[in-house]
């Protein structure tokens, strides 16, 4: 079906069809669903549109949700997902969760009972509305098909503008099946909604002025840069400036790992220096962040000589969690672009970084000898696998986490080139996050390697959807890191609640046999020096494959930061606490 | 947590959309921070298309502030008002049924009313309706007053006000996104 006859009076088709027309009308090429009673004229329609549109049959409607925002999160399209009423719906929360916490743009839609049914407790009738308001952006019940074209538009607009999220359209039965007769068109303008603030001057040059006095300022950039596409816009602000620059765990990739002003990660499980230097900072410049409990510690002791700059397109984080200084309303490029004339080069700030140099030397003398360079017999350990495989990729891939001490470690050991190469469930933590995502984000970028890694947890959590890797052929490198436990609840049973490890060590299936019956070539990897001819074959092998590496699961991510601390309360083991003396 | 003692009861006014589901995206945001709604009231506003909720709720300031922001980011909420007492005009309505002939027994039931500012609504042989608008206090005045007569029915309303200010901000607002209607778009 190329030649569409524009819908009319004369030329009426039905609320699907004029659904797909609509999301076909946004760009969207590709969409994660799973058929079912109430969305089946949509599913009937979509049989006419499988050269337009391609839909990617997943195992669990929780796999769709989190493969669309793989794909949002790779491409910075918005990542669409089509699933039944009831069940299937309510299969999608712990996603649309998700995507609201992470600022992932998708748009949901769920098939609904029909409208003479609602209320009823029909059979597959769930309160779509009523439980997604709290955890969407928007979301928005069609009841009649002439709301179909004007419900897609707005969906698509609020889902993508300002700061994204998650959309849900409720489509009742009958909306699906009646008639619509007016065209498509895109919408730009909400009354109710200004994704593009005006910029404020005068709070411009406050932060500018505060920039340039500042004698030790660091820039926290989280994935409003990225969303943003300010990435160049970061660099040449930091460079001009001579401002040092950390990341939120969403942040990463949005500069370079390898840029010399680039110092590392924050957050509980982050770099010592941009940790321990956030409690020396005389400001904090955070950019498309939101001082998340996990970067600041314990907030009334965060960054206390320091005043902050907190630059973000959505006001309502302003303040919330950290008082800002100067507080700048806007999308994070042009914010950048809009301070970068105002701001002096300053050439004085050798000391302050060169701070943050020998904060790593701590950090590569007490952590990375333990868990990057071990020998011979001892078992490994996450951090070497990670690194390993970052560097066989030439640090080019897409790495995607999982949650859990694989996504801290993904976090701390993976480099990066590219933006949108890390992609990770930051904000709600889903577990399950992984292999699914990795799915979507190969989909969505073809022409990178995608790596998946994932313990032995997750893994099981959303392991069906090796079930859609086989039948699209999907080239996901997945690294299993199989310590047979909970690794990351193992490490807090380990340092705060006296070894007692309750219901954390997994009983696991043999994951290659698992492998095969999906037709995925996989290895076990047992020993140090099978890992890089493992690694190896995985990147050279065409399709998708599996490494199941066993894991020391002893192991345990340091630094950390324990909860309810001040960011400069940096756990190197369990037994040994950073100090400055040590610098 | 806030001491206690920083709480105060606070009205916010909400500009929206009069859109299916939108109370309870408001609501949900107070039942996050386990925040009570001492009482709601909902309705259009001067303006057309525009509807309006008024909210009381008790709580501190810093807490309340975030609220506002909360219930804005919403996509159908024009905006939100915090307000004290002090900013506002404020009024609320109550009706109290009470048996006709215990009433009658009253040889000061004039001198009530006329005190009170309350009127009668209906009266049968069976009950009367009284009425009376004011703040809290007085509306609670009159039911205290009344209490020996045997109350049958107390209803109370929520809140409805109007801002002190001579500047209506809400028009201005809605001006200036009317104006963004015409402005280029990326």
């Amino acid at each position: 079906m190329n030649e569409l006859t524009e819908i009319s009076t004369e030329n009426p088709v039905s609320g699907a069809d004029a659904l797909l027309r609509a999301i076909i009308a946004e760009g969207v090429d590709t969409v994660f669903g799973y058929p079912g009673g109430q969305i089946l004229p949509v599913y009937d329609a979509l049989y006419d549109y499988t050269d337009s549109l391609r839909h990617i049959l997943v195992r669990h409607e929780q796999g769709a949700i989190h493969a669309a925002e793989g794909y949002a999160r790779a491409t910075g399209r918005v990542g669409v997902v089509i699933v039944t009423s009831g069940p299937g719906a309510a299969n999608v929360i712990t996603g649309l969760s998700d995507a609201m916490m992470d600022s992932t743009p998708l748009v949901v839609i769920t098939g609904q009972v029909g409208a003479q049914y609602l209320g009823s407790d029909a059979f597959q009738e769930t309160d779509v509305i009523g439980i997604t308001q709290p955890i969407t952006k928007w979301s928005l019940q069609v009841r009649h098909a002439e709301d179909i074209n004007n419900a897609v538009a707005r969906a698509f607009f609020i889902a993508r503008s300002g700061r994204p999220g998650p959309v849900v359209l409720d489509i009742a039965r009958d909306a699906q099946i009646g008639q619509v007769q007016t065209p498509y068109s895109k919408i730009s303008y909400i009354r109710s909604y200004n994704p593009n603030p005006r910029i404020n001057e005068e709070c411009l040059h406050s932060a500018a002025k505060l920039i340039n006095e500042a004698a030790r300022p660091l820039i926290l950039a989280g994935q409003g840069v990225t969303i943003s596409g300010a990435e160049k816009a970061l660099c040449d602000f930091a460079e001009k400036a001579s401002i040092p620059v950390a990341s939120t765990l969403l942040g990463l990739s949005a500069m370079p790992s390898g840029h010399p002003l680039y110092k590392g990660m924050l957050g509980m499980h982050g770099n010592i220096g941009p940790n321990y230097n956030t409690n020396r900072a005389d400001l904090i410049i955070g950019i498309g962040m939101r001082f998340d409990d996990r970067v600041t510690g314990v907030a009334s002791k965060y960054a206390p000589d320091a005043k902050i700059v907190h630059i973000d397109i959505d006001s309502s984080e302003f303040d919330k969690v950290v008082a800002s200084t100067v507080a700048v309303h806007g999308d994070a490029v042009r914010v950048l672009e809009g301070l970068l004339p105002l701001i002096e080069p300053a050439s004085d700030r050798h000391e302050w970084l060169a701070s943050f140099d020998a904060c790593r030397n701590v950090e590569v003398r007490e952590v990375y000898s333990r868990e990057l360079h071990r020998e011979g017999d001892e078992p490994m350990t996450m951090g070497e696998v990670v690194a390993a495989v970052s560097s066989a990729t030439g640090h080019d891939a897409i790495a995607v986490t999982d949650v859990g001490q694989n996504q801290m470690m993904s976090a701390r050991y993976f480099q990066f080139k590219n933006p949108r190469s890390f992609i990770s469930s930051g904000g709600l933590g889903t577990m399950g996050f992984g292999l699914p995502a990795a799915i979507g984000a190969k989909i969505g970028r073809t022409d990178r390697t995608v790596v998946c890694f994932v313990g032995d947890g997750g893994f099981q959590m959303t392991v069906q959807e090796l079930g859609t890797i086989m039948e699209y052929g999907i080239a996901v490198k997945i690294v299993i890191m199989n310590n047979n436990f909970l690794g990351n609840v193992r490490q807090w049973q380990n340092l705060f609640y006296h070894r007692r490890f309750s219901q954390t060590p997994l009983l696991n299936p043999d994951f290659r046999t698992l492998a095969s019956a999906y037709g995925i070539p996989a290895e076990d990897v047992k020993t140090r020096t099978e890992l890089p001819g493992a690694i190896d074959r995985m990147l050279s092998d065409s399709g998708a494959y599996i490494l199941n590496v066993d894991i020391d699961p002893a192991d345990m991510v340091f630094p950390m930061t324990p909860a309810g601390k001040p960011v400069d309360t940096i756990m190197l083991s369990p037994d040994k606490l950073f100090d400055s003396s040590m610098l | 947590m806030t001491p206690q003692s920083n709480r105060q009861l606070f009205t916010i006014t909400v500009y929206s959309e009069n859109c299916v589901g939108l109370l309870n995206q408001v609501s949900v945001i107070f039942t996050r921070r386990c925040l009570n709604i001492e009482d709601v009231s909902a309705s259009m506003s001067s303006v057309p298309d525009v509807h309006k909720l008024t909210i009381t709720t008790w709580a501190d300031r810093p807490t309340m502030e975030k609220v506002v922001k909360q219930i804005e980011k919403r996509i159908d909420v024009l905006k939100v008002f915090l307000f004290t007492d002090d900013d506002i005009v404020y009024q609320e309505i109550a009706l109290y049924k009470v048996p006709t002939h215990r009433l009658l027994e009253e040889q000061n039931l004039e001198s009530i009313i006329r005190h009170h500012g309350a009127r009668i609504l209906e009266m049968t042989p069976e009950y009367t309706v009284l009425e009376k608008a004011g703040h809290p206090w007085e509306t609670e005045a009159l039911f205290d007053r009344l209490r020996r007569y045997d109350i049958k029915q107390f209803v109370r309303s929520g809140r409805v006000c109007v801002t002190k200010s001579p500047i209506e901000y809400i028009d201005i607002f809605l001006q200036e996104q009317n104006r963004r209607k015409d402005e280029p778009t990326d």
